[in-house]
């Protein structure tokens, strides 16, 4: 109990920093998510269509992901120096994989009787591409960024040893500081704050999903 | 209906209207890579336009290979293939199938889109404003049978299959195509929907005239649909390409006897109207009138009978002279009631039916108010059949491909028969 209010006067004396701490890891998640989702889905919609290159997509997007992210920054510091550019590389990259893959089996599993009429009822192969198959595989892409989303806000944590931005910063500052005053309070606050925003983010996402997905689909 | 763009339209010859235009095959093939053989080879015939013309053959045959060249989802190997004289291959794509109605049976139905979505999309493909294409999705669904307020606005998974089916000829038809590519449209759904369906279409082929190229398994819908009937062996080889009773009365080879299957002239008897034969005459009475002055007039011949009407004209009893010698009674209750009756564009099938339940040895045919028009009695069905049996022994047709090129002779008047 006592530690709980210590906290408590933590968090409302670093409020403001903390709320700001926030708002970079989310907005920083969502563009890299953005940027990830861009570039997944031209990669699915580039491959999917060839067994061949849906594995090789699978497979090196899968071959990124087991790489630690505390070795990736290490390896791209060296690169691309600190802060942004290695943050938003790493996000990027870790979130192709559930994006790619999705988009991939996405894509093959929509009906080939769909798209055999769809064809021959004269829709271009772009007009087949976007009003019909990208369309029916929307739930499952989505379903990959959400889950990168979730990936991603933990891995940002990490970013802080790259000077990147977020609440990391907290969780690291009070890290590096066990034993001093607030160490502890600082690196639970992050904590707390990035599993309530990845809650936050995941409702925001079961709203986007109902928005944009057709009720003829819906499960 | 007409006021579409979409290919060019070729007048048409035959007594109904003509929107369609011809399709010709000339020496298509399709080799797939990494088979040796070709899944269609050499494949040369018309279709001429306006008509219905059904593929039958064992499944993999090359059936649907063959239709997809026409609107080049499946591009032929060599060959040359026209569509109202337009050769395909110069075409776009995509603009050729826009002109080109197309129904499978997976239906294939958009499922993200509503019903009235799905119909419209042709329409809006080509260019059509929004108030034009939802009259035309409403006129659509109307069209085959589906009220437009209740399932314009369903998504298909709110559909049966049958229904499904219908909005996918519906959405085959809202362009108003001169042609329609049909792979076993009605293939996935029990034998009365598919009866009511094949109805419907023939009803609909009657006011639009296209050209229809109908796959099926099942010859008894080719034989009901086809105006005419391409028979086709491996790699789409044609077997026999003719109107369906020349092919009944006269297969041309056993494969093609073997796919008619039994009962081929009673399959005939489907493909002539009650319309079509001329009809006897039975002696009538109207129900006051005095029995035994109708007696007379059925006379003593074995096995005469007589029909009693009421006094609007329609069919009630039939009675013989016994019926009457028993005495007593009035016209009103003497003999059997009349049970069962045919119209004019009944099928002699029917009236074969109708003639064996009656056992007064006649069909009663009645106009379309019911009243007594005539019977049709065992002889004359007999005798239809015997008469397109020696039509068609007499002409002996080579079965191959070339021998359709436009409705000739008695092809021609047979298939008017065959839609009545
Ligand atoms: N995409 C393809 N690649 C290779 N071979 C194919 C392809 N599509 C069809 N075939 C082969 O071509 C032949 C003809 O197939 P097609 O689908 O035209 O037959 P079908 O007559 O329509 O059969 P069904 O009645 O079963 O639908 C078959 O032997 C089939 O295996
Ligand atoms: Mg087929």
């Amino acid at each position: 109990m006592n530690w709980l209010s210590d906290f408590g006067s933590f968090v409302a004396g670093r409020w403001e920093q903390l709320l700001f701490d926030s708002y970079l890891h989310v907005s920083a998640v969502v563009q890299c998510v953005v940027i990830a989702t861009v570039v997944g889905m031209l990669i699915g919609v580039a491959v999917y269509r060839s067994p061949f290159g849906s594995a090789v997509a699978t497979a090196v997007t899968s071959a990124i992901l087991t790489i630690p992210s505390f070795a990736l920054f290490g390896l791209l510091i060296p690169v691309l120096g600190l802060g942004v550019p290695p943050t938003v590389t790493v996000l990027v990259l870790y979130a192709l994989l559930p994006i790619v893959r999705n988009t991939i089996v996405g894509l093959a599993s929509v009906d080939s009787s769909i798209t055999d009429a769809a064809r021959g009822i004269g829709m271009s192969r772009f007009d087949v591409l976007t009003r019909v198959e990208l369309r029916l595989a929307w739930p499952a892409v989505l379903t990959g960024i959400r889950v990168s989303t979730q990936m991603l806000m933990g891995i940002l944590a990490i970013a802080a040893y790259a000077k990147g931005p977020g609440l990391g910063n907290q969780i690291i500052t009070g890290l590096s500081r066990v034993g001093s005053a607030n160490a502890t309070n600082a690196a639970v606050a992050g904590t707390v704050a990035i599993v309530i925003l990845a809650l936050v983010l995941d409702a925001v996402y079961v709203l986007i999903g109902r928005l944009t997905t057709s009720r003829g689909i819906r499960v | 209906m007409s006021e579409t763009n979409t290919a060019p339209k070729l007048g048409g010859e035959s007594d109904r209207a003509t929107s369609g235009v011809e399709i010709r095959l000339e020496n298509v093939t399709k080799q797939y890579g990494g088979q040796r053989q070709p899944a269609v080879d050499s494949v040369t015939m018309t279709i001429p336009a306006g008509e219905t013309v059904v593929f039958v053959g064992p499944s993999g045959c090359g059936k649907t290979t063959t239709m997809k060249m026409i609107n080049r989802l499946i591009e032929p190997t060599s060959g040359r293939i026209t569509v109202g004289g337009q050769d395909v291959l110069r075409l776009n794509p995509d603009e050729l199938r826009r002109g080109i109605g197309y129904a499978i049976q997976q239906v294939g139905l958009l499922p993200h889109l509503t019903v009235g979505q799905n119909v419209g999309l042709v329409p809006g493909l080509i260019g059509w404003d929004r108030k034009r294409i939802a009259d035309r999705t409403e006129e659509m669904l109307d069209l085959v049978g589906l009220d437009p307020t209740e399932y314009r606005d369903r998504f298909p998974k709110q559909l049966s299959g049958g229904q499904q089916q219908r909005v996918g000829v519906a959405r085959a038809l809202a362009a108003d195509p001169p042609v329609l590519l049909m792979d076993e449209p009605f293939g996935a759904v029990d034998p009365i929907t598919r009866g009511n369906l094949q109805d419907e279409l023939l009803r609909l082929q009657e006011e639009m005239g296209k050209t229809i190229v109908f796959v099926t398994h099942d010859f008894d819908e080719a034989v009901k649909l086809g105006d005419r009937i391409a028979v086709l062996g491996s790699q789409s080889r044609i077997l026999q390409y003719d109107t369906p009773e020349a092919i009944l009365a006269n297969p041309a080879d056993e494969t093609v006897a073997g796919f008619v299957g039994a009962g081929a002239a009673l399959k005939q008897l489907t493909l002539r109207r009650v319309r079509d034969i001329e009809l006897e005459q039975l002696p009538t009475a109207t129900v006051g009138e005095e029995p035994a002055a109708f007696a007379t007039r059925i006379g003593g011949r074995k096995g005469a009978v007589g029909l009693v009407l009421d006094d609007r004209g329609r069919p009630l009893r039939w009675v013989t002279r016994r019926d009457l010698d028993r005495g007593g009674g009035s016209l009103a209750t003497a003999g059997r009631p009349v049970e069962d009756s045919v119209d004019r564009a009944s099928t002699l099938q029917d009236a074969l039916e109708a003639l064996l339940t009656a056992d007064a040895g006649y069909a009663v045919v009645t106009r379309s108010r019911g009243q007594y028009a005539g019977v049709v009695g065992l002889d004359s069905l007999m005798g239809t059949i015997r008469a397109l049996r020696e039509q068609y022994e007499d002409e002996d047709g080579a079965p191959d491909g070339r021998q359709g090129d436009g409705p000739s002779g008695s092809q021609g008047g047979g298939t008017g028969a065959a839609h009545g």
